[in-house]
């Protein structure tokens, strides 16, 4: 009875895993580099970006979402091309990278934060 | 009224006659009912039986006031739901000191997200202090998408440039500096070339003896540089100061409180009415710290500062809110 049990319950934890694996290649990873849809996720953790360099193909579109409690923004370092409003906790931004080239960017309230977007 | 277990006296070197033995006697007298206050240098002792006839002002040439700072009006996280109440709690602790302050100095994070309901609600609770004057300085989060502007219409009315101004009082000069705008990535505070060409000029016709209040958000020495907690060019800015006989430099910003003493300049920074933030190093970043709720009140409090004529050192004390 107990070895029955077992190689169900082995089934069906197999067959979760399965069905996780397939899910998991119909939605972006974490730091969400999901080719397939040109969407890509820099999460603001701990006064930090993350992915600090995140490569990425012409048209992608970048989103970056604050996790802290205390609020951040995202400015390009050369006060060019990007420039998003006050983000609170939770508040995501989102900015699609036309051109190929290195965006370099920080948060203008917490300068020691800096990032960079290389697309090509 | 119980002994404030929490006060520190963190320095005073004012050779005042007071020896530290005598001092604490008087202190544990506190524990009775009596309360030890330092006036003109001398050391006395009160009965706390009526404790509302005993605030007095300071006494003549001495000045009195006190610095409360990052009071993150609008946060509302787990390290503080109530910012209000903390808030509260740090103007009914400065009402119930035994000397009235001549007015106080907010050394900037009025708000947490530059929303006028957030400034509007921190001067109604100030208008509850006996002192009814209040010097501000902007912290980064008052100074949010409009580069500033909104604060200046609010506090900077007679300030110059983005809110840099200085006054007199009692004898003792005080200088509010800006070093939070125009910030560049990968940097710490900036006070600018124009704020210095002021600051300088402003100093200039002093003479040495004239004691020196220096009040800015971010700290003007580099307390930590990794978390952003220091000021480019601040040392051209103390450059300027280095010839007087007493310059106390008072900032926020990094909610505890840390002192330095180089030749004749005191830094301090004061703890926030609002949420405790690590210690260097201690943590990922420098974000708000929780603790349990218990303990919240005793890492916020105030900072008592202290003029005596004559004397080249002015009394810093903190206070918790426990």
């Amino acid at each position: 009875m107990k070895k029955a049990i077992l190689s169900a319950a082995t089934t069906v934890v197999v067959a979760m895993a399965f069905g996780l694996s397939r899910s998991s290649q119909a939605r972006p990873a974490a730091n969400g580099q999901n080719t397939s849809t040109g969407q890509y996720q820099v999460e603001i953790d701990n006064f930090s970006f993350g992915p600090a360099t995140l490569t990425v193909p012409v048209g992608a579109t970048v989103t970056w979402t604050n996790q802290d409690e205390v609020p951040h923004n995202v400015v390009s370092t050369d006060g060019k091309d990007i420039k998003s409003p006050v983000l609170d906790t939770d508040q995501k931004f989102t900015h699609t990278f036309a051109q190929a080239g290195t965006y370099a960017y920080y948060c203008s309230i917490h300068p020691k934060m800096t990032g960079k977007v290389i697309v090509q | 009224m119980r002994r404030q277990k929490d006060e520190l006296i963190l320095h005073n070197h004012n050779n005042d006659g007071v020896d530290r033995r005598g001092f604490l006697k008087c202190m544990a007298w506190a524990g009775t009912g009596a309360l030890c206050v330092i006036k003109g240098g001398v050391l006395r002792s009160y009965s706390l039986s009526d404790p509302a006839s005993l605030a007095v002002s300071a006494p003549d040439g001495e000045l009195a006031f006190v610095q409360i700072s990052d009071s993150h009006m609008g946060f509302n996280k787990a390290a503080n739901p109530d910012v209000v109440a903390t808030l509260q709690a740090a103007v009914d602790k400065i009402n119930a000191a035994p000397v009235e302050p001549a007015f106080l100095l907010h050394t900037g994070d009025i708000s947490h997200l530059s929303k006028p309901t957030e400034f509007d609600t921190v001067d109604q609770i100030l208008k509850s202090a006996k002192a009814k004057q209040v010097f501000f300085v902007p912290g980064e989060h008052d100074v949010l998408e409009d580069n500033g502007q909104q604060y200046l219409d609010r506090y900077g009315k007679t300030a110059k440039g983005a809110g840099w101004y200085s006054f007199g009082n009692k004898g003792v000069h005080f200088i509010g500096l800006v070093n939070v705008l125009n910030l560049k990535a990968g940097g710490l505070g900036t006070l600018g070339s124009e704020q210095l060409e002021w600051l300088e000029d402003d100093v200039k016709g002093l003479s040495a003896s004239t004691p020196i209040v220096v009040f800015a958000h971010i700290p003007l020495w580099a307390v930590y540089p990794e978390w952003g907690w220091g000021t480019e060019d601040s040392a051209q800015a103390l450059s300027y100061l280095k010839r007087f006989g007493s310059v106390t430099v008072l900032n926020g910003h990094i909610h505890q409180t840390m002192q330095k003493v180089e030749g004749n300049i005191t830094f301090h920074t004061a703890t926030s009415t609002a949420f405790p933030q690590p210690q260097p190093g201690t943590a990922p970043s420098p974000g708000p710290l929780k603790v349990p709720a218990e303990q919240l009140r005793s890492l916020l409090g105030v900072t008592s500062v202290d003029y005596v004529p004559g004397k080249h050192t002015l009394a810093i004390v903190d206070s918790s809110l426990a």
